[in-house]
């Protein structure tokens, strides 16, 4: 059939209308499918659960805006918390530098050996041993973190990212990840040992 | 408790195990060491157990009533 008249374009630019609004539907329902296991890492990244709250409103109004920048097919997760970190360092929390560093212990098993010490060496291999590290210990020490560090730790350990997505998200080359994870677990863990164990 | 050369290096290599990210050299080193060293071993399941904590003392589900507010976000509903 050959396209003549004006009603034929028209008809197209309805059916490419028609077409985009399906794909923005389809995006914004995945990405609010996702939104528990953001907000699970922005809880973790910010101060309270209100920031927590705020921020992934403000995460979630820019993705649906510029869901046309989201190459499906692609990790909508991290694409969404790119958005978030982005929008976490604008608020001026990039401002707080990382403060001077503590001395660390060197050891990665420092804190099993704290807690063979207490425990017994054969604690160390119950489920339940690490449970003496209370979860509001936990949630102290990961908030206690410098920002840069905990950052990482929560996008790693927290939401199951790899190296190469933190890397992604957080805009730095995959080595600052690996170190700044090292780094910031082992900062946790002394504080888990220093608050936990006697 | 022996703690040897060779818990050392094993030592070094927990963080990349945990994470599924050793060579295939270094994970047979880390694998083989493990396999005869209690000491290690223990120590690396404690790891385990340690980032499993962690994981559930830290995460914190979403609010009731977020999910609402999100939606409200989305662009204009377009009947097609």
């Amino acid at each position: 059939m050959s396209e003549s008249g004006a009603a034929e374009p028209e008809a197209d630019a309805g059916r490419r209308i028609a077409t985009e609004a399906r794909e923005r539907v389809r995006f914004e329902e995945e990405a609010l499918d996702l939104a528990d296991q953001v907000y699970r890492v922005a809880r973790r990244m910010v101060g309270t659960r209100e920031e927590a709250e705020e921020l992934v409103q403000d995460t979630y109004a820019r993705a649906f805006r510029s869901w046309k920048s989201f190459t499906p097919g692609t990790n909508m997760r991290a694409w969404l918390l790119r958005i978030l970190t982005n929008l976490n360092t604008d608020r001026g929390r990039k401002i707080q530098r990382t403060p001077d560093l503590q001395p660390l212990e060197e050891s990665d098993y420092f804190l099993a050996n704290k807690v063979a010490a207490v425990d017994g060496e054969q604690a160390l291999e119950e489920e339940q041993v690490v449970e003496r590290l209370s979860q509001g210990g936990v949630v102290d020490a990961l908030a206690g973190l410098p920002h840069d560090f905990r950052d990482v730790v929560v996008l790693v350990d927290l939401g199951e990212f790899s190296y190469a997505d933190a890397a992604q998200i957080l805009d730095v080359p995959i080595g600052t990840v690996m170190s700044r994870l090292h780094r910031g677990r082992r900062i946790l863990k002394q504080t888990l040992a220093e608050e936990s164990i006697p | 408790m022996t703690h040897d050369a060779d818990c050392e290096k094993c030592e070094e290599l927990l963080q990349g195990y945990l994470d599924r990210d050793l060579s295939r050299e270094e994970f047979l080193v880390a694998e083989g060491h493990l396999d005869g060293c209690d000491y290690c071993r223990r120590r690396y399941r404690f790891e385990e157990h340690l980032r499993r904590y962690i994981r559930l003392s830290a995460s914190e589900r979403m609010p009731a009533g977020l999910l609402a507010k999100l939606s409200e976000l989305r662009g204009p509903t377009v009947g097609f």
